[in-house]
């Protein structure tokens, strides 16, 4: 008997980092707390490791008015792989967490983890009332954990639902991209958190030769949304990150043919500006005066994805001003309206009707090279 | 009978079901089963008569079929089976219900509900481009059922559908559920969008 306890005391101990798998053998799994993740140094959750470092995207997602910290922590001489400047591929042992604050009171903490080739382990840690730690979420999430304004609770979602956005092709880090880290940043982004001189960037990874191979236009020419005006380009900028996620050309979604997600590939081989076809991105190919699933229910006829000069018969612009469950966009991660964008968006296409027309009937497929 | 013989009868006997069994299975190959997908020996074939016999069984048929009065009272409209809440069919607003326990209505079509959800039309489930399934991707017909939401990404799919159940079916059985609607003749209706609750509701 003596021996079986021991073995089982072995076991409960390796569980604390690694799990049963589906085919029978141990794989790492979340551990219970955030402060056993590797965010903090020392003892509890307080002091963020040197070893991780901050990054902000130009172009954050919107969560509610959520302030958010983040940060990165590469294995030891590893570098990640950029050959698909679009789909970087991140070295086993990558770790990314994200914090969510509202009112200065930090909520929850996501946590990516690179396990394999193949696998992430996703995982939300909710801050305890003490705010010295946060405790590992059930993979079905935790409703209604804070309130954000009168009667809107912040809920932190499910693995599933963080896989929808997370797994397109495969785990996308959804604000650590070459656009994301862009040294030409974006002064119109919404949303934007303040650059500090700590945080990453495409100039930090080039000179600190954490991505391979060596791509000198990352730091020649960093990427930039090519767009006729600068509330153009802001308005872009907003959609591939808040909708581009799942409407892009990778994704189980690609079949409704809308791509909203900007693809520095895509930028390089179009060019800049000629003829036009830089205004001409798949984003406005694949909208302007086409008719969506979802139609405008004040006027189906009009209804357009975007309607140049017509604002209000854009479904693109209705159901990211929705947040009512059945035109809400997008459909999970947010209960209150981003007025802000809603904002910027109108202004976008009521103000720039003649441009935007000029990319009435576009090909996508065309301009996106040969994708 | 002595015993030698009632063995051979028995062994003729036998003999016979058995070659008639495989002349009946070998009249049935050759014609590549005509007489329906059920005995088609494809895979393709089995995986339709099974997604039928899954769709017949499950009770898709009771809300994505319109219904009509029949000369027996109440029957599904087979002329249009599958296709959802009929697009011609324009629905008054939904009977405000007295406090208490009623929950909600229905149509008599039995393709339009109204409850607190607000109204929900059932779907076009043929292979439609415009207005059904044609679009659709096995993996988003699946991601649907899983988790509940449009194309796996999408708004919430709302009451009655019980995806709840359908999404404990193995991807097996959902893939050949798939595979039978997708066989169906595509029939053009477009369905209305669902109808919000009032606000506050």
């Amino acid at each position: 008997m003596t021996s079986n306890w021991l073995f089982a005391g072995a076991l409960v101990a390796l569980m604390g980092a690694t799990g049963l798998s589906q085919t029978g053998t141990l794989a790492p799994v979340a551990p219970r707390l955030l402060s056993q993740t590797g965010l903090y140094a020392g003892e509890g959750a307080r002091v963020v490791d040197v070893r991780n470092r901050p990054f902000a995207p130009q172009y954050p997602l919107w969560s509610d008015g959520a302030g958010k910290t983040r940060w990165l922590q590469l294995p030891p001489g590893a570098t990640i792989d950029v050959t698909n400047p679009d789909r970087w591929n991140f070295p086993v042992g990558t770790r990314f967490w994200k914090e969510f604050a509202f009112d200065g009171h930090k909520v929850e903490t996501r946590f990516l983890w690179k396990v394999s080739e193949r696998d992430w382990v996703f995982a939300s840690y909710a801050w305890n009332d003490e705010q010295n730690d946060a405790v590992l979420v059930p993979e079905a999430g935790q409703s209604d954990v804070a309130e954000i304004v009168p009667g809107k609770r912040h809920s932190i979602p499910s693995v599933t639902e963080c896989r929808s956005c997370h797994d397109s092709a495969r785990t996308e880090i959804l604000g650590f991209s070459a656009l994301q880290l862009s040294d030409d940043r974006d002064p119109n982004a919404l949303h934007a958190e303040t650059l500090t001189p700590e945080m990453v960037t495409l100039r930090t990874l080039a000179d600190e030769r954490l991505i391979s191979p060596k791509r000198v236009e990352f730091v020649s020419s960093p990427p930039r949304i090519e767009a006729a005006t600068p509330v153009a380009r802001a308005a872009l900028g907003y959609l591939s990150t808040n909708c581009g996620s799942c409407h892009n050309r990778e994704s189980s979604l690609a079949s409704l043919g809308l791509l909203l997600k900007h693809s520095v590939a895509d930028a390089r081989s179009a060019g800049p500006s000629v003829d036009g076809a830089a205004e001409c991105s798949p984003a406005l190919a694949t909208t302007i005066n086409r008719k969506g699933h979802w139609l405008v229910p004040a006027d189906p006829e009009q209804s357009r994805l975007i309607n140049p000069g017509k604002p209000e018969m854009s479904s693109l612009i209705q159901r990211i001003r929705s947040r009512r469950p059945s035109s809400q966009m997008p459909p999970i991660g947010t209960v209150v309206q981003d007025r802000a964008a809603v904002d910027l968006l109108t202004e976008w296409v009521a103000s720039n009707a003649g441009e935007l027309k000029r990319c009435a009937g576009a090909s996508a497929g065309a301009l996106a090279g040969s994708h | 009978m002595k015993k030698t013989d009632l063995l051979i009868t028995t062994i003729l006997i036998a003999a016979a079901i058995i070659l008639t069994s495989v002349l009946a299975t070998a009249t049935v190959g050759a014609t590549g089963g005509a007489t329906g997908a059920e005995q088609s020996p494809t895979p393709a074939g089995k995986a339709v008569a099974r997604g039928k016999y899954l769709v017949d069984i499950m009770g898709c048929h009771d809300c994505h079929t319109p219904w009509k009065m029949g000369p027996k009272g109440p029957e599904m409209d087979m002329s249009r089976a599958l296709t959802g809440h009929p697009e011609d069919l324009a629905m008054p607003p939904a009977p405000a219900l007295p406090p208490g326990p009623w929950i909600g209505a229905v149509g008599a079509t039995m393709t339009a509900w109204a409850g607190p959800w607000g109204v929900s039309y059932t779907m076009n489930l043929t292979p439609d481009k415009e207005t059904g399934l044609g679009d659709w991707t096995l993996e988003q017909f699946v991601a649907t059922m899983k988790t509940g939401r449009d194309r796996g990404k999408g708004r919430p799919l709302l009451p009655p559908m019980p995806y709840f159940n359908l999404g404990k079916l193995s991807d097996e059985d959902i893939a050949s559920v798939f595979a039978y609607l997708q066989s169906l003749p595509p029939t053009r209706n477009r369905v209305p969008q669902p109808i919000d609750p009032p606000e506050g509701r």
